[in-house]
């Protein structure tokens, strides 16, 4: 039963390492008052460039290159909905389409439309001395890849400066309202392009983490919804750093639950288990929407003029 | 002519010059990309040419079809976006509908009339459509979920249903393939003549898109949708407009309207249910829909352009070995190119309508102090 609980654990931390990831920086994006709908599109393209790059550059170079990538896929969108105040869900939406069809038409010109599995060298997990050698919770939390430590630091890190810094305190001002945050002489265009960028870079890393320390190749389409249920996961943890990992760890145990049937050897329809985090979100977002509303400017262009 | 019906017709024909520009664009695009990845771009063009429009055959059998479910879930988005409500659910309400007509022709089509099976087929797939866009509708007004988000979720719901379904209790009764037993001849819709594969679903689709263009330009529900969506807070105030109930309507004909796409797809096209009935309809109505700058009647046309790329981008593979994935590639453009240029007027409270209690919400929810607007 340890031994069960354990593999529970672990599949659930590992499973919420990407989610966590992307919806953290989600999260610092939609305070700006920026819905990115394209961060399924941002992951994939930072799958595909962790791919692309991990067998010549190693390790280190296909995370800087996944983060490039969702940088360049939120510049992209950078311009359309902060430089020329186009609608957020439609220029969102795009990115997603587009970022799906450029990675599967390079995928396919670069390594063939046989299909010839592309392997990668995978991150190996690093044991924290002592920390990893705890009883039942010891190896789930402390035996991960890097990137899980990552979301350990940032998480903090990010509650701390969006609550307690004046760079925190713009953000937020430029998420709730843009006029004071201009009274305030803090620029709204500058505040949601850093916010976004932010975003993009979490965003890539998600999908590098896929690749690299996950899955060890490239598949199209291999984001596989995470973008739209890491947004799921900002609502859910009602845009506070600390809810959304919360809410990220609930989605990695609702998935990691399979895998505690499957070896109770209980028959349940595996579907249900990669239906249940959207489920859990529909459910969930009627529970908590009224008592925590988003930032008031979510998703919409603030004009100069008026 | 009635003078508001021309001037209905002249803002339509300026609203269809960033279309054409696009079209003009689409073959540079394509001409670009596949020279960057490296094929001969006349080989791909003539291709796309050929498997689009260049032949009757392209024409009736591959592009006319494909441009079908594009036409009925660019409608359903058009009617939602008018009305300011963020239907991107159109994927989910397609593969429900899909699943309520391959069930009730399974089950009817080996002994009722061919009528009345293929009635009940369409008017249960529409009605799953609907009763898909209800969940996200109702928990909009109930607890002000955004709908963004919750038609979002429910595709993904729908997706794993079928594939529970077709690995369940609809499974053919081998239970080798994860598909549905094939729909009897009796459930399936006739073409339109013979030696094309065009099907009697896309006069019907044509049907709706003018039916959408009379009910949202001549009459008063169409009225009370095109306020609601241009400003909600009006629609109440000045209006006296339900705002609830116009606005739940709109959902549910929306829902309805993807959900016949998915039910005249498999009784015209695939004869069963499976996975990946839809290559992402839902997703690229979006683009059909703002293409069409959300009148019916130019949604239809663009829906019909579409059709042509992504059947010409399947004869493209098939004959120049570009993939066809491309088709997507160029669509997302094709999008990104039209917002960047501004072409888009969507109505107000598209942009408003991410604060979910505004537009379905309480009936007078004030907009005092906002220091922003949209751009319409």
């Amino acid at each position: 039963m340890t031994d069960a609980t354990s593999s529970f654990l672990e599949a659930t931390i590992r499973t919420a390492t990407p989610l966590a990831l992307a919806a953290l920086g989600e999260t610092v994006v939609e305070r700006a008052g920026v819905i990115n709908i394209g961060l399924e599109g941002v992951i994939i393209a930072g799958a595909f460039g962790a791919a692309a790059t991990a067998g010549l550059a190693g390790i280190p170079g296909a995370f800087t290159a996944a983060v490039l990538a969702g940088l360049t896929c939120t510049a992209l969108l950078g311009i359309l909905v902060i430089t020329l105040r186009a609608e957020q869900i439609v220029a969102g939406t795009a990115l997603t389409l587009l970022a799906l069809g450029v990675t599967g038409l390079l995928y396919r010109t670069m390594f063939g439309t046989t299909g010839v599995a592309l392997t990668i060298p995978t991150a190996k997990p690093l044991a924290i001395p002592l920390l990893s050698s705890a009883p039942i919770v010891g190896r789930a939390l402390f035996a991960q890849p890097a990137t899980t430590y990552v979301v350990y630091l940032l998480v903090p890190l990010v509650a701390w400066w969006v609550s307690r810094t004046r760079a925190g305190l713009s953000l937020r001002a430029v998420g709730e309202s843009p006029a004071a945050a201009i009274a305030a002489g803090v620029s709204p265009d500058r505040v949601r392009w850093l916010a976004l960028l932010f975003g993009g870079a979490l965003g890539g890393l998600c999908g590098g983490c896929l690749v690299v320390a996950q899955v060890g190749t490239f598949a199209e389409g291999m984001s596989a919804g995470r973008g739209f249920i890491a947004i799921a996961i900002v609502a859910l943890g009602r845009w506070s750093p600390l809810g959304v990992a919360l809410a990220a760890l609930l989605f990695g145990a609702a998935s990691a639950l399979q895998f505690v049937f499957q070896s109770l050897g209980w028959s349940v329809p595996y579907q249900l288990f990669l239906a249940l985090p959207y489920l859990l979100t529909l459910v969930a977002l009627a529970g908590i929407a009224g008592r925590h509303s988003p930032p008031a400017a979510l998703g919409r262009a603030w004009l100069r003029a008026s | 002519m009635t003078a508001a019906v021309r001037r209905r017709a002249l803002r339509a024909s300026g609203a269809l010059i960033p279309s054409v520009v696009s079209v003009a664009v689409v073959a540079a695009l394509v001409a670009t990309m596949t020279a960057i990845v490296g094929y001969d771009p006349r080989v791909a063009l003539g291709a796309l040419w050929r498997g689009s429009l260049g032949t009757e055959y392209a024409i009736f059998s591959a592009t006319l079809v494909r441009a079908t479910p594009l036409m009925l879930t660019g409608l359903a988005v058009t009617l939602a976006f008018t009305a300011g409500l963020m239907n991107i659910g159109a994927e989910g309400q397609l593969l429900a509908g899909a699943t309520a007509a391959v069930a009730v022709g399974l089950a009817t089509g080996q002994s009722a009339p061919r009528v009345v099976t293929l009635s009940l087929e369409l008017a249960l797939g529409g009605l799953a459509g609907a009763l898909w866009a209800f969940i996200p509708a109702w928990w909009r007004q109930r607890f002000g979920v955004l709908e963004v988000i919750s038609t979002i979720m429910m595709n993904f719901v729908a997706l794993y249903l079928v594939g529970y379904l077709v690995r369940g209790p609809l499974q053919e009764p081998l239970h080798v393939y994860p598909q549905s037993e094939t729909l009897p001849a009796a459930a399936r819709l006739p073409i339109v003549a013979s030696g094309m594969r065009l099907h009697w679903g896309f006069p019907l689709a044509a049907v709706c898109s003018l039916g959408l263009w009379w009910a949202l330009g001549f009459t008063a529900a169409g009225f009370r949708i095109r306020v609601l969506g241009i400003n909600p807070d009006a629609a109440v105030s000045a209006a006296q407009i339900d705002v609830r109930r116009t606005a739940m309507r709109a959902f549910l004909v929306s829902g309805a309207l993807a959900g016949l796409a998915g039910a005249i797809e498999v009784t015209g096209v695939t004869y069963s249910l499976y996975e990946n009935l839809s290559p992402g309809y839902g997703y690229t109505a979006i683009a059909v829909a703002l293409v069409g700058a959300l009148n019916p009647l130019l949604t239809a046309v663009s829906s019909i352009m579409f059709g042509a790329l992504e059947a010409g981008a399947a004869a493209m593979q098939r004959d120049a070995g570009v993939p066809s994935v491309l088709a997507s590639v160029v669509e997302a453009s094709i999008i990104l190119l039209l917002i960047a240029f501004r072409e888009l007027r969507l109505p107000g409270s598209v942009l408003r309508g991410l604060r979910a209690p505004r537009a379905m919400g309480s009936d007078s929810a004030s907009s005092a102090g906002d220091d922003m607007s949209g751009r319409s």
